[in-house]
């Protein structure tokens, strides 16, 4: 068995989840260690439910089998839910404190819980939650989102935070560099308390 | 050496900028599609790139600049090789001079797939060889191995990843870029490039001696190895290998298989050491079948005797599984894991603002909830949703099979839906067939200029190649109406107004009416910067009586008995005129 540290990255198709993957595969290399990740494309990715898989000094598969992920990170509240099994008991738990409506929800007319049952229902992983929309804006754009929850996450992920700041600043489009940086700064500070 | 974290798509792209790659086509699929889009937009390529028109245009190109002595790339999915296998077949025979690799990506748990295919299969079937990678840095690796053996044995090579390969991440180790400096030359000789009886039955003898060889440099290559530990032994392929190493306890043997022909001698001399092996490999039993053949009286487990599934992808959980039922390892190391129940879904659908909705909404409309929807393979397909989709089979088949239902006796009307790239991809022979043969149905191009759904490649509708030179894009109506439709309308699906005449017309004529409707991908309009303005529901009209979230459009939703229009909107502004009391409208600029 090898000992690497997997996080599972969790969101809708189009939230950053593989920008997200690519700046924790880039600060692997800038320390030097082995990284493994896996992720959805194509047809499946539409709006749809996506997983990304990263194993930090990974070897062999990209897969994080379900109860064994050291850390979990999702850019919505029920995709949190969702994907909770694959944490470990004891796995830390980083959630954006928003769920955007399933459109399942109107056209099959599926019950929907409310932000706060989900929150409720969340409670027993001790997950931090973060209003990443609140704070993206303020730090310049929120299109940053995934980088204040990444910086919120960076607490628990066994990399340097100038490694992962170094591969926000290289992978983020040249324009909005000064906001990811901000962004990912002000989600570390948020998710120290 | 550089190393890079990459997808595995980008490591097997830039594996054939090292190996001096001269010719490059494919038809995008998924998860194929990235090799292309990487080396269609490297700058000053000293090689050919084109997206073809299907499977089967790209592999006659990419054979032929073979003969020629350029080293050649073509790309496809799994399916896609059935649309290939034509030229697949007979290239065995004629061989090739300069390296051919036909990467044939197989999907296994059908992630955005119509089956469950295995390439191996065809291996076997036209007997190339077939290399089949475990992880993306020997994704990488087994390129120039690929077109080494092709140039050795003068014979096209198959290169199997799957989506777990394509679509993974790694470190990985990459060599300095190598340009092509050869140019193509044919060279005459008909016995070899003309198949005629006479000839091909000699080539196919040929084909068949060079099998030996070809089995034994596999090996040779290290492309199949084992390790000896013990008195049980692990056989495993593809991604599947990785999840064994992860899982092999100590004092089990391990072989592990990359490429295909095993040479059977060899495998057998590994399985007498043993009194019992397992298979692990995903999709057909074809590393199994060899074991088999060889093993004698070792009781071998996997997917013929049950232990093993067919169907689906392996993982981790699945492999420790197998190992555990089987005796391998002691006890599952993973608890099984359940998932919070009663969740509402969250699969695929289309984009805010996409005019395949509208086009579906004014069909059905139009045509009613007990017309038949024949329909095709793209975005579109998740048109199913909407209860517009009532059979997908392959490319090109909904106008085939519309007109088999038309054919059939069936009395309703039938609607095909197919979109420009799978219309000129094998649309256009069913369309043809139809009208000849005097169908009666109405066919619906859904025309987006574009390869949507598998990330926005160019076709001959686009105006631009693979890499972006502009080019005269054909004409859908004058194709349409060389097949000899005579009711042949173009519409803008925005224009729902519009679209519903076009589509009542169609309704009330015989024979075979085709309808392009028209209109800019979504997310090309918003990449190229066009703003169609927003649009708001004012709460004070509105009755929340549902209708526009039964549309299905992800921008709209429902909070407190009122339709919202969420930050997704793209201005189509179809919804404002399905709102039967007319409370959508044009949002004022702040």
């Amino acid at each position: 068995m090898t000992k690497s540290f997997d996080i599972l990255i969790v969101g809708i198709g189009g939230q950053g989840t593989i920008l997200a993957s690519n700046i924790l595969g880039e600060a692997c290399l800038f320390e030097d260690r082995h990284v493994k990740g896996a992720e959805t494309h194509g047809m499946a990715q539409r709006g749809g439910s996506v997983e990304t898989h990263i194993r930090i000094d990974g070897l062999y598969g990209p897969l994080i089998v379900p109860g064994t992920a050291d850390l979990l990170i999702s850019f919505d509240l029920l995709e949190a839910l969702r994907y909770s099994h694959y944490l470990k008991s004891g796995g830390k738990m980083v959630v954006n404190r928003h769920m955007v409506l399933p459109t399942s929800a109107f056209t099959q007319k599926s019950p929907l819980p409310t932000e706060d049952e989900v929150v409720a229902q969340l409670a027993r992983f001790d997950p931090c939650l973060i209003d990443a929309d609140r704070i993206a804006t303020e730090a310049g754009s929120s299109l940053a989102q995934n980088v204040v929850i990444l910086g919120a996450a960076s607490w628990s992920i066994p990399l340097n935070a100038e490694s992962l700041l170094g591969a926000v600043k290289k992978l983020v489009p040249p324009k909005t560099v000064e906001a990811n940086v901000k962004a990912f700064e002000m989600g570390r500070i948020f998710g120290r308390t | 050496m550089e190393r890079h974290y990459l997808l595995g798509n980008e490591a097997i792209a830039h594996a054939c900028l090292e190996t001096g790659i001269g010719f490059v086509s494919g038809y995008p699929g998924t998860p194929s599609s990235e090799v292309i889009d990487v080396l269609r937009v490297q700058k000053d390529p000293a090689y050919y790139v084109e997206w073809s028109v299907n499977e089967k245009v790209a592999l006659e190109n990419a054979l032929a600049a073979a003969w020629c002595g350029i080293r050649a790339l073509c790309t496809m999915k799994h399916v896609g090789l059935n649309v290939a296998a034509d030229p697949l077949m007979t290239s065995a025979y004629t061989g090739v001079t300069g390296g051919l690799v036909i990467m044939s990506a197989d999907d296994p748990f059908a992630h955005s797939s119509q089956n469950e295919q295995d390439t191996r299969c065809y291996a076997h079937f036209s007997r190339l060889p077939c290399l089949d990678p475990s992880g993306v840095q020997e994704a990488h690796d087994m390129i120039a191995t690929a077109f080494e053996i092709s140039e050795e044995f003068s014979l096209p090579v198959l290169f199997r990843p799957t989506t777990r390969i394509c679509h993974s991440k790694g470190d990985v180790e990459l060599g300095p870029v190598v340009r092509n400096t050869k140019k193509g030359e044919f060279h005459k000789d008909p016995r070899q490039y003309v198949v005629i009886p006479a000839h091909t039955r000699i080539l196919h003898k040929k084909l068949n001696e060079k099998q030996h060889a070809l089995k034994k440099r596999l090996v040779e290559r290290g492309l199949n190895y084992y390790t000896i530990r013990g008195k049980t032994a692990v056989i495993a392929s593809g991604i599947g290998a990785s999840y064994v190493q992860e899982l092999l306890p100590p004092g089990v043997s391990f072989m592990k298989i990359g490429a295909y022909p095993i040479d059977e001698e060899w495998l057998g001399k590994f399985a007498q050491q043993h009194d019992k092996i397992l298979v692990i490999e995903e999709l057909a039993p074809v590393v199994e079948e060899t074991v088999r053949q060889v093993a004698g009286c070792v009781p071998v487990f996997g997917k013929i005797n049950g232990y093993a599934p067919y169907e689906g992808e392996l993982s981790p959980a699945v492999v420790a599984l197998i190992m555990t039922k089987t005796g391998f390892l002691e006890k599952n190391p993973f608890a099984s894991q359940d998932p919070v129940q009663n969740l509402p879904s969250r699969p695929p659908i289309l984009c805010a603002g996409c005019h395949h909705r509208a086009a579906f909404y004014a069909m059905k409309k139009v045509f009613g909830e007990s017309a038949i929807y024949p329909s095709d393979i793209g975005c579109y397909t998740l048109g199913i949703q909407l209860g517009a989709v009532d059979t997908t089979i392959c490319m090109g088949a909904s106008i085939t099979v519309g007109s088999g239902i038309a054919h059939s006796g069936e009395s309703r009307d039938i609607v095909c839906t197919i979109g420009d790239s799978t219309f000129l991809h094998t649309g256009i022979q069913g369309l043809m067939n139809a009208v000849y043969n005097g169908a009666n149905m109405t066919v619906i191009i859904l025309d987006n200029r574009i390869t949507a759904m598998t990330g926005h490649q160019p076709n001959p509708n686009t105006g631009i190649t693979a890499t972006g030179v502009e080019t005269p894009p054909v004409s859908l109506d004058a194709v349409c109406r060389s097949c000899g439709a005579t009711f042949v309308e173009t519409v803008d699906p925005y224009d729902l107004t519009g679209m519903l005449r076009v589509l009542e017309a169609a309704k009330k004529k015989t024979g075979v009416k085709v309808i392009i409707a028209k209109q800019m991908c979504v997310i090309v309009a918003r990449r190229s910067g066009v703003k169609r303005g927003v649009y708001a529901v004012n709460p004070e009209t509105c009755t929340g009586c549902g209708t526009c979230v039964r549309f299905g459009c992800p921008a709209i939703e429902i909070i407190d008995k009122k339709a919202r229009i969420t930050e997704l909107c793209s201005g189509c502004a179809v919804c404002v005129r399905i709102c039967p009391v007319g409370a959508i409208s044009r949002e004022a600029k702040k």
